[in-house]
């Protein structure tokens, strides 16, 4: 990750954010926009955060995983579930069937990852496919457990979805928060602080410890690492299921930070945003993390122009369609991957099977 | 000597494959500060037998003794803490890490949790020092040439203290020059107590480096010999186990008319960088042109733009006095071209089409073998037989996949079908890579024998014996531009070597 790199990320997220402040400054006062702009870009950020480090560890070790969509989807599930079940038929405190709902969503992406280890590195299936079965599996589980849990006539919860505990609660970082105004920014939900916290460790680990060099090894050149006595399978498997494990708090911002809620689909495309960012971020994490911002700042300019739609001046009328603002993220993200600033390279033994 | 001095030995080393015997009762021994030559083909064993001293393989039988002790070797941690230590045939690096990271891989030096690249360093400049081994520890190794990243191959066995060194055909990278001081390097270290296995199969750097010669043959030791009690053709004559005739056999060249002409031509490579850069010469009928030069000097992404395989920035090739610059294969080909690629097996066929479909990939649109859109069977299956028989591919049948063939045989069914069309100009790319003696034998007297008919051949080979055996001409490339041209006469290994490093330019 270049310096390039990042200097085109924080022109467009100043661009977005000037696009606002300019709209917005006839109602707010601009530090209260840019504040609460900079607050929803990094909570929209989150999940595409810890997707795209679940994306580098799995392909940084040379297997590719594009099941993250369908990991985060069965974690936001089965945590969510977890966390109902402690809270209705266990009768746990709420932050505490929270908390258990938070590990229960990165077991569940763990065990996710576990499967597509399994299939992709001992029994050498096709990457891709692999990870397709992922995705499709976690529609259908979620799908229909969601219904005959909580629909179905007999239903353990009778029909009724029960409440939910609540959302993770706000944590405050201390003196930062005491800032004026700006002071918001630094009072974040738990999994947001451990996003950021987790981009810095990644990138710790994969840099500058003995597992990060034989991670990489053996995605870049695996025989060259067994050669010199590292065991391959393990260190896929391994850094696979590490990938689940964030994938899975990633699932777990959606059902139990974002909204008390499980709906069908809800990851919505998030997973494979994630896998865009960890390419824009040529495989490495402070990378990945940036490209997650801009799509993260994308949404918050799209959220806040729906709000300052009244004010938005006649000869910016277009920007008062909300579909058109709408697409501006998606948009962003396409541009961003038909490679704009320059091409990415993946480890070289990325998607390759190992034989011996 | 006594059994004191043996640091290594293998007894009766047996390893099957499904459907290979490729090691059969193998014993091999290696006495302390000796140079071991390891000879053989393709396919006779050796790097099998290496493998499963390094732990890579496990042998299905026999044992191996260190020091006069029986030991297990299962993975390559084993045989590390052994002091054994291999350089592959292909290097086992990682181009994006730095030579101090690919040298600490596996056995890496942390300081609280975090990796200590500042100790890995001082070690290996250490290293580097005691041995004459030049490497910088901080440089990227993608970016090293192959002679240096050989250095770290060789400084990574010596970071784990390895005293016995196998060395798989080290010397088939290199130029002559790189050669001769990866050889003192190696006299260098056996000084130093360090033991070394050293696998080939080039006769000429056998009898000058080796103490002991150990020769293979379809999975058996045939024999071991010390260098004086044997010379190049009794060693061949192991190797293949019969009389073989290894100096090419010609007569002078009768060049006639201008067949190629290639004016200036500049192209690009797959990374987009420049890799010809204005390069012109000729090809005469009746006359093989040699194009020598270390692999990646611009070789490669020649073949392809004089076949048609690869577009070109600027200037002209001229085939037959016709203008084919730009032109698609097709064409060319209908020119009169003939192209034995570099990689037989990615480019040269397809692997899973029968031999006799593989016999027409060049003219299968046109009559005899279509009528129309319609394929005539019988014709494909006449001439298949023909050139089966007359180019002698060993094959149990036409219509077997040609991915069941062995190496040399694949290469017979591209040289059938090349050379049995009518053709004007043959390029032929590493057109004996990876081949054995016999089949290299056989491929060496068809080209003489196209040149004999008056067709230009043009040889692109790596192989500096090769190029200084076939050729009439010598030209020498080096980063995309052709540095000199001489006639063979004129030419030495020395001259060319130096050339071919980019030195001694007038």
């Amino acid at each position: 990750m270049d310096w390039r790199r990042f200097s085109v990320i924080a022109l467009v997220i100043a661009i977005l954010f000037t696009v606002v402040l300019l709209i917005g400054q006839a109602r707010d006062e601009p530090l209260v926009i840019i504040t609460s702009l900079m607050a929803t870009t990094i909570a929209v950020a989150t999940p595409l955060t810890l997707g795209a480090l679940s994306g580098i560890f799995c392909e940084r070790a040379g297997v590719v995983n594009i099941g993250i969509e369908g990991m985060m989807l069965g974690a936001a599930f089965f945590g969510w579930l977890a966390a109902i079940y402690m809270n209705t038929i266990f009768e746990m405190p709420p932050l505490l069937s929270l908390i258990v709902g938070v590990i229960g969503a990165i077991l569940t992406g763990g065990l996710f990852a576990l499967l597509h280890a399994v299939l992709s590195i001992t029994y050498k299936v096709d990457q891709i496919i692999g990870g397709t079965v992922i995705n499709i599996l976690a529609i259908g589980i979620t799908g229909f457990l969601n219904r005959q849990l909580f629909f179905e006539s007999g239903s353990i919860f009778g029909g009724n979805v029960p409440h939910a505990p609540g959302v993770l609660p706000r944590i405050q970082i201390p003196f930062l928060v005491n800032i004026p105004v700006v002071g918001r920014i630094f009072e974040q939900q738990p999994v947001a602080i451990s996003a950021i916290l987790l981009v810095i460790i990644s990138h710790y680990v994969l840099f500058h410890t003995r597992w990060g060099l034989r991670t990489r090894a053996v995605g870049e050149h695996p025989k060259a690492a067994d050669t010199v006595g590292i065991n391959v399978a393990f260190m896929r498997y391994a850094n696979v299921v590490i990938g689940g494990f964030l994938a899975g708090l990633g699932g777990a911002y959606f059902t139990l930070e974002s909204v008390p809620s499980f709906e069908p689909l809800l990851t919505n495309g998030r997973g494979f945003i994630s896998l865009a960012a960890m390419i824009f971020g040529n495989w490495s994490p402070f990378g990945a993390w940036a490209a997650a911002l801009v799509f993260g700042a994308s949404q918050a300019f799209q959220i806040k122009l729906q709000l300052f739609r009244d004010v938005i001046p006649a000869q910016w009328a277009f920007l008062q369609n909300s579909y058109i603002v709408g697409l501006t993220p998606y948009i962003l993200t396409m541009l961003i991957l038909t490679g704009i600033v320059g091409k990415t390279i993946p480890p070289a033994a990325d998607g390759v099977p190992y034989e011996k | 000597m006594t059994d004191d001095n043996i640091v290594l030995q293998a007894k009766g080393i047996t390893k099957r494959f499904p459907g290979v015997l490729a090691n059969d009762k193998v014993d091999f021994d290696l006495k302390k500060g000796e140079i071991h030559v390891l000879l053989g083909e393709n396919g006779a064993g050796k790097t099998t037998l290496m493998n499963i001293l390094y732990g890579l393989y496990n042998q299905d039988e026999g044992e191996i003794l260190v020091n006069g002790k029986a030991v297990k070797v299962d993975t390559p941690n084993d045989s590390i803490a052994l002091g054994i230590g291999m350089v592959h045939q292909h290097f086992m690096l990682i181009p994006v890490f730095t030579v101090a990271e690919n040298i600490m891989l596996g056995d890496e030096t942390t300081k609280r949790g975090m990796l200590d690249r500042q100790a890995v360093s001082t070690r290996v400049k250490d290293l580097s020092h005691q041995h004459g081994l030049a490497v910088n520890p901080e440089a990227l190794v993608g970016q090293l040439p192959v002679g240096a990243q050989q250095r770290v191959e060789i400084v990574k066995t010596l970071y784990r203290n390895a005293q016995i060194l196998i060395l798989d055909e080290p010397t088939a990278v290199l130029t002559p020059q790189e050669a001769d001081e990866l050889f003192v390097i190696m006299r260098g270290l056996t000084e130093r107590g360090v033991s070394i296995i050293f696998i080939t199969h080039k006769l000429k750097e056998v009898l000058a480096v080796s103490d002991r010669i150990t020769v293979m043959r379809a999975g058996r030791v045939v024999g071991t010999v010390t260098p004086k009690q044997t010379n190049q053709a009794k060693l061949a004559s192991m190797m293949v186990g019969r009389e073989v005739i290894l100096k090419v056999q010609k007569g002078k060249a009768k060049p006639k008319e201008q067949i190629l002409n290639v004016e200036n031509l500049h192209a690009i490579d797959n990374r987009g960088l420049e890799s010809l850069r204005g390069v012109s010469f000729e090809v005469r009928a009746g006359e093989v042109l040699g194009i020598a030069g270390v692999q990646g000097n611009g070789q490669t992404e020649l073949a392809e733009a004089l076949t048609g395989l690869r577009s070109t920035k600027s200037g002209q090739v001229t085939l037959m006095s016709t203008d084919v610059t730009g032109k698609t294969p097709r064409p060319i080909i209908e020119t009169g071209l003939a192209h034995i690629p570099e990689d037989r097996q990615k480019h040269g066929l397809v692997l899973s089409y029968t031999v006799a479909d593989n016999l027409v990939l060049c003219n299968y649109y046109l009559p005899p073998f279509a009528r129309g859109m319609v394929l005539q069977q019988e014709a494909v299956d006449t001439n298949a037989r023909r050139l089966i028989e007359e180019y002698d591919v060993r094959t149990p049948s036409p219509y077997v996949p040609t991915s069941k063939l062995s190496g040399g045989n694949q290469q017979k069914v591209i040289v059938a079908r090349e050379l049995s069309r009518d053709i004007k100009l043959l390029v032929a790319s590493q057109p004996t890579r990876g081949l054995d003696v016999g089949s290299i034998e056989y491929i060496h007297k068809q080209i003489i024998a196209m040149r004999d008919r008056g067709i230009g051949v043009l040889l692109i080979s790596a192989e500096l014996d090769e190029i200084m055996a076939l050729s009439d001409r010598i030209a020498v490339m080096y980063r995309g531009k052709i540095v000199a041209t001489v006639p063979a006469s004129e030419a030495t290994r020395e001259k060319l070597g130096l050339w071919m490093a980019g030195s001694g330019i007038d």
